[in-house]
């Protein structure tokens, strides 16, 4: 006897003997091999410096984070969800599944952080906070409109870049900022491995746009192109209200907007775009620099010439197996 | 393969993960893993992303111990104008210096 039931599209079986694009491999074993839980991190060896923060600095720190989570919470359950769909290959549907799932280890880092350091009640203020601010919301909204499953395909990855590579810069600072001063080191160590993961999924998703938009026509492209600084410009305009009415009180407002600024250029690069910020206005304070990337500045390099001799490596990690001298 | 026969500068992206490991692409070892190649070699100047922490550009530094030449600089990215410019006049000085 038949059976009669409605016809289900089935997947093809995922065959990673079998790419279209090497670049799916690589990037999903770069992303499993940087894997880590918030457990990974020592937290509580940051209570006693917690403690040395004035209120305003707690409260400051908890909202940026509350924010910082928001971010991560689109991230996790709309925005990597919503570039599926669009996958041209089977990989790299299976790629965004890990950046999905990353983006939710991320949010639940920030209430680790809340867990060990603060007060229950300071903190679901904080969330009541970001689920007030109007800025925030602004942005998120924004955001949320290109993630629409009617948008294009290719102003989804334009906005999730412009989360991932631009958005969270405007909270990345003041972990940095407090490491910079010697404060809350093993949070920053926890941003730190945030900020690595972010740098890895802009780049990916900006590389799978470059790709897609080969197949377009130069109207088409230019079209795109106008559609992305006109999203930045919006984006940046509420990403200045946002730093003001956060950073005002304690005086960091300027230097956190070059940090944007330096940030928002990344951003158009991950596009294949030329930046939009002039060198000058994105001068980034050198111990937010040095606390983003601790020890690669021991060395000067020969050209910035503040050095004075060349720098021959001494021993570092390599993959021996795969150099023959 | 690609053989380069007078000297040269290699300026080359960085692809570690969160501990160093693979920064050099498989391309730019197979040229390197090339003696003549090497032989030519004076120094190696590479982009990478802050976002990677200490490992930031760290193929030029693994380069550099490899094959014994200087990281002559290290840019993000598709890099600045004044990472253009520096490199331009920092090329011109380094190759006035070799010879």
């Amino acid at each position: 006897m038949t059976i009669h039931q409605p016809i289900t599209a089935v997947p093809r079986a995922v065959n990673w003997n079998r790419l279209q694009d090497d670049k799916d491999l690589e990037i999903w074993n770069r992303l499993t091999a940087n894997f880590w839980l918030p457990e990974k991190v020592p937290l509580s060896n940051d209570i006693q410096s917690w403690a040395t923060l004035t209120a305003q600095e707690q409260q400051l720190t908890i909202r940026v984070f509350t924010g910082l989570t928001l971010l991560d919470t689109i991230q996790n359950t709309v925005g990597a969800p919503a570039l599926m769909p669009d996958a041209i290959t089977p990989h790299e549907e299976a790629v965004l599944t890990n950046i999905a799932f990353m983006e939710a280890v991320h949010a639940r880092s920030y209430s680790s952080v809340f867990s060990t350091l603060c007060q229950t009640a300071d903190v679901d203020e904080a969330f009541r906070w970001s689920s007030e601010d109007p800025n925030l919301q602004a942005k998120s909204r924004l955001i949320l409109q290109e993630y629409n499953a009617t948008s294009s395909p290719l102003k989804k990855k334009i906005a999730s870049v412009f989360l991932e590579s631009f958005l969270f810069y405007s909270g990345f600072y003041l972990p940095m900022h407090w490491s910079s001063r010697a404060k809350l080191t093993n949070t920053a160590d926890l941003i730190r491995l945030i900020i690595r993961d972010e740098a890895v999924h802009g780049y990916y998703i900006g590389y799978k746009f470059q790709r897609a938009q080969e197949a377009l026509s130069e109207a088409e492209r230019q079209e795109l192109k106008d559609f992305a600084f006109g999203l930045m410009f919006d984006l940046y305009e509420i990403e200045c209200h946002y730093t003001e009415s956060l950073y005002d009180e304690v005086g960091l407002t300027e230097d956190v907007k070059h940090f944007l600024h330096y940030n928002a250029n990344k951003a158009l690069m991950n596009l294949g775009y030329e930046a939009l910020f002039p060198d000058e206005a994105c001068q980034v304070n050198p111990a937010i620099l040095a606390a983003l990337s601790p020890n690669a500045d021991e060395n000067h390099d020969f050209f910035s010439g503040s050095g004075s001799s060349y720098v021959i490596g001494k021993a570092v990690a390599t993959e021996d197996d795969d150099w023959d001298f | 393969m690609l053989k380069v026969e007078e000297p040269f500068v290699l300026v080359t992206p960085s692809y570690s993960d969160g501990e160093g490991r693979g920064a050099v692409h498989k391309q730019v070892i197979r040229f390197l893993n090339d003696a003549d190649n090497r032989a030519q070699l004076r120094g190696v100047i590479a982009s990478g992303n802050r976002n990677f922490g200490q490992y930031y550009a760290w193929a030029g530094k693994v380069i550099a111990s490899k094959c014994q030449v200087p990281v002559l600089y290290r840019f993000e990215m598709a890099g600045t104008d004044t990472d253009v410019d520096r490199i331009q006049h920092g090329m011109k000085e380094f190759w006035k210096r070799q010879s």
